[in-house]
């Protein structure tokens, strides 16, 4: 390489950093950066009105799985936290697996269309993806409320005398939250779907293979990057999820989005606020470094 | 040969799941908007076709200034976000990969990746002590919050754009003396410009339509459309509600549409 080339690279490299620098400036003050305020005040002592007080405790980390009970002052596990967790964890698996078992034939519908009615049906499926999550969960609420049009439609058939009470249950986050995210799992199936090599159905259907066996010998493998691709993308909002548990929890049935928003207001417990946001930030990141595993190991055997 | 490989792909039962699939999701948005319109305030009471909520909504101080605020937020967060968007683009396209781009891929597509509650608890106690310490409050942190969180979506349609653009354009132009700076203004610029605007829309719907960040941010009285509607709920339920949804999700749909026909330009 002559020195003139090397030169240029040089002037290449530096010119991207130097356009790139203020959106990383931004992001660094407004997005990454914030992160380390968390990780300090989960380390701070808790103050009694909220906020904290300057000196150093762990008392924010372990208040996780520990309360100290006052009269005893013993520590008892907090089975409140516990439940919250468990219940962010099911109820995010589920509406990660329901997502997939409804969005997968979705997806393969929207794929194996012609090409103008498939920009039709994508579309169809985009304009939910950009609508406002409040107003989705919304929609959803007014689906299954006591006074719902699901209520109203059952009555009248004359299926249920009572109404049915859905709405502040466990089952009314699970509806809300597979409706809310179950485009983020249908496009990026479709994505993958659609790069899928249809001769190959062809050549299995050849080769005597049933439909189920090329279900899941064929066509599942080759997907595979756009189900974990989709799971990913489902399953970290769901477990983060604040307004769909709020709005259809009504308060009592929390996530951890919830709980964490508590300890900002009426719990006041800052640090342990912090604890539990650096928690979920932790499962969330291990999930995507499994993803950049997986789609790492697919891209080399590909 | 393409008729046959429809008939190969038909997968038993597939469609059927599919279409109710889209009946499951327009079923409550449909609901919503029809309820809009309903002179009664309870579902299972429909009186008659009224714009009533909508003029109720209309004549809410609260709500024209939270509608106000969202827009203001809005564009500013979008004009900011696509100009460091598309200077991003720029630097990381187009050229050998340099030391460090994966880092600014990561750092673009940050807030993608942690949840939103997590960045609005952080935003919340950076900006709760510069509140404190320099005692400016305003819309300027909503802003930069807002800002910072659009990148990544008008990053992505102009950085497709850039990818599929013909460097031989720019080539050419510079073969013909023009200047770096001339090369830019009149031949890479309009043909980024569909990228542009369709990144400047996105940022502006995202913006539009966040909740968790700015209820969390936001000092009192600086309620955006959204907040308004998610401290509404606590409430009571009513129809003006409806209207409101309706309102923004006509803005959605609207802008979307207007996304699909330009980047659809492309091919």
């Amino acid at each position: 390489m002559s020195p003139a080339e090397e030169a240029q690279i040089k002037q290449s490299a530096r010119n991207g950093w130097l356009l790139s620098l203020p959106a990383i400036v931004v992001l660094t003050i407004a997005a990454s950066g914030p992160l380390l305020i968390i990780l300090l005040y989960s380390f701070l002592e808790g103050g009694t009105h909220g906020n904290v007080v300057w000196s150093f405790s762990t008392e924010g980390w372990s208040s996780i799985l520990w309360t100290k009970d006052i009269f005893t002052d013993s520590y008892v596990w907090a089975d409140a936290h516990l439940a919250i967790f468990w219940r962010s964890v099911k109820l995010s698996l589920m509406t990660t697996l329901i997502t997939f078992v409804v969005g997968f034939p979705t997806a393969w519908f929207i794929a194996t269309r012609p090409p103008k009615a498939r920009a039709f049906w994508l579309f169809l499926i985009t304009i939910p993806f950009w609508t406002n999550l409040l107003i989705r969960t919304y929609a959803i609420n007014e689906v299954i409320r006591v006074e719902g049009v699901l209520n109203l439609a059952l009555m009248q058939l004359g299926i249920i005398a009572e109404p049915l009470r859905l709405i502040y249950t466990d089952t009314a986050i699970f509806i809300g939250m597979a409706y809310v995210y179950l485009p983020l799992m249908v496009l990026p199936l479709f994505a993958a779907i659609d790069r899928f090599d249809m001769r190959l159905l062809e050549a299995s259907y050849d080769l005597y293979a049933s439909r189920w066996h090329i279900l899941r010998k064929v066509i599942l493998p080759i997907v595979k990057p756009g189900i974990i691709a989709g799971s990913i993308l489902v399953f970290v909002p769901s477990l983060g999820a604040y307004v769909t548990p709020r709005v259809l929890g009504g308060g009592k049935q929390m996530m951890i989005g919830n709980l964490i928003e508590l300890q900002f207001g009426q719990g006041k417990n800052w640090p342990l606020g912090a604890a539990l946001s650096l928690t979920l930030l932790l499962i969330v990141t291990v999930a995507l470094l499994y993803y950049v595993r997986v789609a790492n190991g697919e891209k080399k055997h590909g | 040969m393409a008729k046959s490989s429809f008939q190969v792909a038909r997968l038993p039962g597939f469609s059927t799941v599919a279409l109710l699939a889209f009946l499951a999701l327009y079923v409550p948005i449909l609901t919503l908007v029809v309820y809009s319109f309903n002179s009664e305030t309870t579902m299972g009471n429909w009186g008659e076709f009224s714009w009533k909520w909508y003029e109720r909504a209309w004549d809410n101080q609260a709500v024209k200034d939270a509608t106000l605020r969202s827009l203001i937020i809005a564009s500013f967060a979008a004009v900011f976000s696509t100009a460091l968007a598309t200077m991003a683009a720029l630097g990381t396209t187009r050229r050998r990969s340099f030391k460090g781009q994966t880092f600014i891929y990561v750092m673009i597509n940050q807030p993608l990746m942690v949840p939103e509650i997590v960045t609005a608890v952080a935003l919340m106690i950076l900006f709760g002590l510069i509140k404190t310490i320099t005692g400016v409050h305003g819309l300027g942190y909503l802003i930069l919050a807002h800002t910072a969180f659009c990148i990544p979506f008008a990053y992505l349609p102009i950085r497709a754009r850039l990818e599929g653009m013909d460097l031989t354009l720019e080539t050419a132009a510079a073969d013909l003396y023009a200047s770096p700076w001339a090369t830019f203004r009149r031949v890479t610029l309009p043909i980024l410009m569909p990228g542009v605007i369709a990144g400047l829309m996105l940022a502006f719907v995202v913006s539009l339509d966040d909740v968790v960040i700015t209820e969390f941010v936001k000092s009192a009285g600086q309620d955006t459309l959204p907040t308004y509607m998610l401290g509404q709920m606590r409430r009571q339920l009513t129809p003006e509600i409806n209207a409101i949804s309706t309102g923004l999700l006509v803005i959605t749909v609207v802008l979307l549409t207007a996304f699909f026909l330009l980047t659809r330009k492309k091919d």
